[in-house]
């Protein structure tokens, strides 16, 4: 699928370091619009990193980092340097981030939580900002929830608030770091469901996740990351089917 | 001296006891934030002074603190500068209470979820919008207990006052008891200072449980 469509996210040879030690190596990787790409690997293979250097909470120290053929970082004369500020805010509207503890704003409501920053940094109206939120809200089964404070909310409902708050800014694509690991198992479901209809409306999204058989069933694409290197690359059947020695093991693991 | 006579000194004292108390609040609490910026800052130099002043200021009595402030513009820089008694006792406590508030309001900030910051963020806050709007209410909300007992403490420092011999109550009611030989106005005074306090408490508490609508 999605052959065609146009690429959303474009990443070419990203490096990250931390102290002298290299947690991204030379990683490369375009999204298209449409897809949804899950990232799979071991603890401390480099998948959080690359989902925060993606995302601009960490800056890269190598490579290209491009969002609708819109530069956000780049290299010249051996270093890596961001765009503007100005630039980066637009581009910034481009993703949104789910993270795995969710990072709710306490202080503020449910619906607060959601319409804050479209108003504060999109500028919409406040009303419109609601509207915007009910609907969320409805679709994500929170239409109730809208006047709780996160304290009053399960972590699956967090986690279902903290998906519409990042899709209140309507973003083109959704990453995900790890959304249902701070969850019990019986929580875990209602978070996968929301994900899998945002799947289904064609929602671009990249989805850091342990869960083998949700990754499987829902990806349009698979990489498996290990030691800051992407070793395997291809569709959830070929994955699946891999004969690379180290995704076998992986996955093995999940199969018991 | 009457009772009546009495009471009506000690209650004048007490509006300036009250005054000194309400300008030091006003002028220190946004201070110490600025000191616990600069206590936080990157820049050594600045992350440097703030960490030497606040040493300074928690580390000498604020009685001397008082006399320093009052005394130094004339005998440092040949300053004379008329009415200058009153201004002095609040730049003294404002500057003293600030050092102590900018810890606070440190150990306040550095208590934050990382987290919070980094959601703000990708949701496109700028660093203003951040602070005032995500982090500051909830440390706001971290930061009361420890606020209310400073608030506390200062509403019996202000006796510190009388070492420049200022119209509060403290000094009045040393006066006066010189005066009659009687410890009783000393006594009124210390009930004045407990009922101000309990008024504190009280206010603090319904701000404290104002800001429980959430965890
Ligand atoms: N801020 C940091 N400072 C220093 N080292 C870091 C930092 N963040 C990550 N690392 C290191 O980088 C490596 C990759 O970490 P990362 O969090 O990206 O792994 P991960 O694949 O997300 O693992 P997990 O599945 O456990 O979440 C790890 O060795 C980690 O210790
Ligand atoms: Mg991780």
């Amino acid at each position: 699928m999605a052959q065609n469509s146009k690429v959303l996210l474009q990443i070419n040879h990203m490096r990250k370091c931390f102290d002298d030690v290299e947690v991204i190596k030379d990683i490369s990787l375009s999204v298209r619009e449409g897809e949804v790409v899950s990232v799979i690997g071991p603890s401390g293979s480099g998948k959080s990193t690359l989902l925060r250097c993606a995302t601009m909470l960490e800056t890269m120290d190598a490579g290209e980092l491009i969002y609708l053929d819109e530069n956000a970082a780049w290299e010249e004369n051996g270093k890596c340097v961001y765009a503007s500020k100005a630039k980066l805010r637009e581009i910034h509207k481009n993703f949104g981030l789910v993270f795995q503890n969710f990072n709710l704003f306490p202080h503020y409501s449910v619906m607060k939580n959601i319409i804050d920053a479209p108003v504060i940094v999109e500028g919409i109206s406040k009303k419109e900002a609601k509207e915007r939120a009910e609907k969320l809200l409805a679709q994500l089964g929170l239409s109730d929830k809208a006047d709780a404070y996160p304290y009053q909310l399960s972590g699956g409902q967090q986690q279902r608030v903290s998906i519409a708050r990042a899709l209140a800014l309507q973003p083109k694509i959704l990453f995900f770091d790890e959304p249902t690991s701070a969850l019990d198992p019986e929580l875990t479901g209602e978070v996968l469901k929301v994900i899998r209809e945002l799947a289904k409306e064609h929602m671009t999204m990249i989805i850091v996740t342990h869960e083998m058989q949700f990754a499987r069933e829902l990806s349009d694409r698979i990489i498996f990351m290990e030691q800051g290197v992407i070793q395997a690359e291809g569709t959830p059947d070929e994955i699946f089917s891999s004969s690379n020695q180290r995704v076998r093991e992986f996955i093995g693991k999940f199969q018991s | 001296m009457s009772t009546t006579v009495m009471l009506a000194q000690l209650l004048k004292g007490m509006v300036v006891t009250a005054e000194i108390f309400f300008l030091t609040l006003i002028f220190s609490l946004p201070l110490g934030l600025f000191i616990s910026f600069g206590r936080m800052s990157k820049n050594s130099i600045v992350k440097g002074i703030s960490k030497i002043y606040i040493s300074i200021m928690r580390g000498t009595p604020l009685m001397l603190q008082l006399i320093v402030v009052y005394f130094a513009p004339f005998y440092v820089f040949g300053l004379k500068i008329s009415n200058y008694r009153f201004p002095a006792i609040i730049i003294a406590f404002a500057l003293n209470y600030a050092a102590y508030f900018a810890e606070i309001y440190r150990a306040g900030i550095e208590s934050i979820p990382v987290g919070q910051y980094e959601a703000a963020r990708v949701l496109g806050y700028n660093k203003v919008q951040t602070f005032c709007r995500i982090i500051l209410p909830q440390v706001i909300k971290r930061i009361l207990p420890p606020v209310t007992n400073e608030t506390i403490t200062l509403v019996k420092d202000t006796s510190l006052a009388f070492v420049l011999a200022h119209a509060e109550m403290f000094t009045m009611a040393k006066q006066i008891a010189a005066k009659e030989t009687s410890i009783v106005p000393l006594m009124v005074a210390g009930v004045f200072y407990y009922l101000f306090n309990l008024i504190v408490a009280w206010g603090m508490e319904r701000l404290e449980k104002a800001m429980n609508y959430y965890r």
